[in-house]
């Protein structure tokens, strides 16, 4: 028998950076908030030993525990789905801040053609330039409409940024803060690629130039470069996380708390309402019911979309006729790049996890696409993250792969490479999507996700433009030789590519072909918001937490809005 | 190295092992998940030695998970063929990543403790990845008999009697999938094994690996440092002394 809980107005599935941020403005709002965290409680004093490229970024230690729960995952329907049994392709966070506590910190804001990106590929290219295989849409929001919420998210942020990217939506304000130490490195990609007539700035960072006081009164502190950002948290207080910013906010109004080991495994309903959450404690099996007015899923892409679909609210996508929108428009992303090797050292065991410039003149739709067989782009990169020893082990093509000859061009390309790399589009396939698989289990007995998912035509014509563009600035960067990231050809789930999966509870205008409206409001349930990268329609030439930041802090308005007025927000 | 025995070059090796196209920004080879707990690193270890080069390769610390020291051996020899001894420094050897190798297998990594095992076990499309029900430790355990093995069959010797050449051909075979093991590809042990030997040499020696911090050396890494604010503008190249994190005062 399950025990209840004393109901709260608002219950977040999930606390990371959409959990941390509808928390922060629910409760200084004054509303009775709480968060129901899976994992175990952290933070900056638990990264004081982090330094530690095995633990940390090889073994995952700060990532989720798949012994516990993973998904399933297959290219094409016509295979066998089975479970991914450890970590690769991508990165699932678990605790508190979510896998916002390792990312690198590279905020972004999408182009404003991707919200539009269907009205604006029609209008320029005409109706056939993808087949309607591709399930293209407009997101049901413009870029002017989330420019409020982006800009308050930076300041959240404090993010570190310079205000010259000719291609980048109208922004209300300058960066918060300075950009990052411009290092050598970055400096042989900046010019090489003005000269070749890119417009390159430097990547706007969540690592941040100089401390800084946040509008919440939350300080963040100033990088150290020390050369252990993504799968690490930061020992310092400098890479803003929620840890360090929207928790703190929440937890000081007195209105918010956290259940840590807390595993959501079902929304409650009744009629056209959420009623709260049942949950188990993960450490001693009980099982819990969490009464609320308002059920916000602020987990990871995956759970959202499971939540959902174990709890039977909304239709499950069908690629057969096309119906249902619970699933739909799965992404990802592409790593177009190239390789450069070089005689001199060069110090790239040095960084942070947003330390770099790129140019986005081969982004989005900021160049012609009429004679290409693709449409969007991909931002190309130059990188500084801080190289470590084991994962970092270079050698060309024709080097084997291990043995004396390995070892001495492993040894010698370490501090010798340097890749100009991209993070390409990715469109929605009808045949990329999520649903529930009918096998296998997580541990506390509810059926895992299952992805289904290939890469594409368009995947592989966007990947080799973009692979050859790549090739051609590190030539001029002067490498005595480059090679060109292989051509891409079925999706592999071994090994890591990105952490940027999207989609499966996409927000729209229309309820048959979205899962949220614009305010990320469930389309059948009033009360019930679903907000993160989940919602995004298809995926952009870059990285994602600044639009999943800024849907975040839109969700929180719908959800104020709402607890004064009720019913649909739209 | 004759062509038959040459192994796998890059170029070959992504074709059939699923590395991802593109540049990568970290992603190893083979994900694992978490293994060691923490080790108190207060106070200082005995100083630890590699237990010799590749001729002399004597076991002089305790083990966690191997019982045979014969088994233990085969494991060092194949080892210090992936990441030999030579004139940049030590081999895996030297460096201890045996005893690493050892230590880990008697922890989460090789109990599979943060993955998912639960049946029903297929086969599968290369593209999804680990399919078998063999935890690390038995993955090892398999796949050290078969060296044996086959040492035996093809060279009628141990596998730490057969010649360098031998050792190479035996471990090609096994990563071009040419010997059967039981419940994996030999080419999926093969790869746990080399990804093992790079993260024994590599990662901090609190791991009881890297000896001397001698493979950071040779690859000019320094370590754990607390901040590099002041030299990431600087042109030159930075050669800085390398400190573990058992270096720190806490």
């Amino acid at each position: 028998m399950a025990k209840t809980m004393d109901k709260v107005d608002v219950v977040t599935v999930g606390v990371g950076w959409t959990g941390g941020i509808v928390a922060a403005e629910c409760a200084k709002a004054g509303l009775k908030v709480r968060g129901l965290e899976r994992g175990k409680d952290r933070g900056t004093k638990d990264f004081t030993m982090i330094h530690d490229e095995y633990r940390y970024a090889v073994r995952y230690d700060l990532m989720q525990d798949l012994s516990k729960e993973t998904i399933t995952f297959r290219n094409t329907r016509k295979q066998r789905a089975l479970p991914m049994r450890q970590l690769g392709s991508f990165l699932l966070g678990e605790g508190l801040g979510g896998a916002g506590t390792h990312w690198n910190g590279m905020v972004f804001r999408f182009f404003p053609y991707d919200f539009e990106i269907k009205t604006m590929t029609d209008k320029r290219y005409g109706k056939d330039k993808l087949s309607s295989d591709y399930l293209l849409r407009d997101w049901g929001i413009t870029y002017d409409e989330l420019e409020p919420y982006y800009d308050k998210f930076e300041k959240t942020v404090g993010v570190s940024g310079e205000d010259k990217n000719p291609f980048a939506g109208k922004r209300s304000s300058d960066y918060p803060t300075p950009p990052m130490k411009k290092s050598p490195l970055l400096k042989k990609f900046e010019k090489t690629s003005t000269d070749l007539g890119y417009h390159p700035y430097m990547i706007p960072s969540a690592n941040l130039s100089e401390q800084y006081e946040n509008p919440d009164g939350s300080t963040i502190n100033a990088c150290q470069y020390c050369g252990f950002c993504e799968r690490f948290g930061c020992e310092y207080g400098a890479k803003s996380s929620p840890e360090v910013t929207v928790l703190p906010t929440a937890k000081k109004t007195g209105n918010y708390d956290v259940v840590f080991d807390a595993n959501v495994v079902e929304i409650l309903k009744q009629g056209d309402k959420v009623t709260g959450v049942k949950y188990v404690d993960t450490q001693t099996s009980e099982e819990f019911v969490q009464p609320a007015d308002i059920v916000v899923l602020t987990s990871y892409v995956m759970n959202n979309a499971k939540l959902l679909m174990v709890s039977e609210i909304g239709e499950q996508y069908d690629p057969d006729t096309g119906k249902g929108s619970l699933g739909r428009n799965y992404c990802y992303q592409l790593g177009p790049g190239a390789t450069g090797y070089y005689d001199e050292q060069m110090n790239t065991f040095m960084g942070a996890g947003a330390l770099g410039m790129l140019f986005d003149d081969l982004n989005a739709d900021n160049f012609d696409h009429s004679d290409l067989d693709f449409i969007h782009g991909s931002m190309l990169m130059l990188t500084q993250t801080g190289k470590r020893p084991i994962e970092t082990n270079p050698v060309p093509s024709d080097v084997p792969t291990w043995g004396a000859e390995f070892k001495k061009a492993s040894i010698q390309n370490y501090t010798r490479t340097l890749s100009v790399g991209g993070q390409a589009a990715s469109m929605p396939h009808k045949e990329n999507y999520l649903s529930l698989d009918s096998t296998y289990k997580d541990k506390y007995g509810v059926p895992l996700l299952s992805l289904t998912y290939n890469f594409t035509d368009q995947d592989r014509n966007l990947h080799k433009y973009l692979t050859q563009k790549a090739v051609e600035v590190s030539e001029k960067m002067g490498a005595k030789k480059t090679e060109a990231a292989a051509p891409i050809e079925d999706y592999d789930i071994v090994p890591y590519q990105s952490t940027h999966n999207t989609g499966g509870t996409i927000m729209g205008a229309d309820p048959e072909t979205s899962v949220v409206n614009n305010y990320l409001q469930h389309w059948d349930m009033d009360n019930l918001f679903v907000v993160g990268a989940g919602n995004f329609s298809h995926n952009s030439g870059r990285n994602p937490t600044g639009t999943v930041g800024a849907l975040a802090y839109r969700c929180a308005d719908g959800i104020l809005q709402y607890h004064k007025k009720g019913g649909s927000l739209v | 190295m004759a062509e038959k025995n040459k192994n796998l070059s890059r170029r070959e090796f992504l074709k059939t092992s699923g590395i991802a196209a593109g540049t990568l920004v970290g992603g190893g080879l083979i994900g694992g998940l978490v293994g060691y707990n923490a080790k108190s690193t207060d106070t200082k270890p005995a100083e630890p030695s590699g237990g010799g080069g590749k001729d002399d390769f004597r076991i002089n610390r305790g083990l966690m998970f191997f019982q045979n020291p014969a088994e233990f051996k085969v494991l060092a020899h194949a080892t210090e063929r992936i990441f030999p001894e030579d004139d940049l420094g030590p081999g895996a050897m030297g460096l201890g990543v045996p005893y690493f190798i050892d230590n880990q297998l008697a922890g989460n990594y090789g109990s599979n403790s943060r993955e998912y095992m639960q049946g029903p076990f297929y086969k599968g499309e290369p593209t999804q990845g680990y399919q078998t029900p063999l935890t690390r430790a038995e993955l090892f355990r398999t796949g050290i008999a078969v060296m044996q093995e086959e040492a035996n069959k093809r060279f009628d010797k141990d596998f730490t009697e057969i010649e360098d050449e031998q050792k190479d051909e035996i471990l090609t075979d096994l990563q071009k999938d040419k010997i059967t093991m039981k419940g994996t590809d030999s080419s999926f042990f093969f790869k746990l094994l080399r990804s093992a030997t790079l993260e024994g040499a590599y990662a901090d020696p609190i791991y009881n690996g890297n000896v001397d911090m001698a493979a950071w050396k040779m690859k000019d890494f320094p370590g754990h440092q607390m901040s590099y604010i002041n030299e990431i503008e600087d042109e030159d190249f930075k050669k800085i002394d390398p400190k573990s994190i058992s270096s720190m005062q806490h």
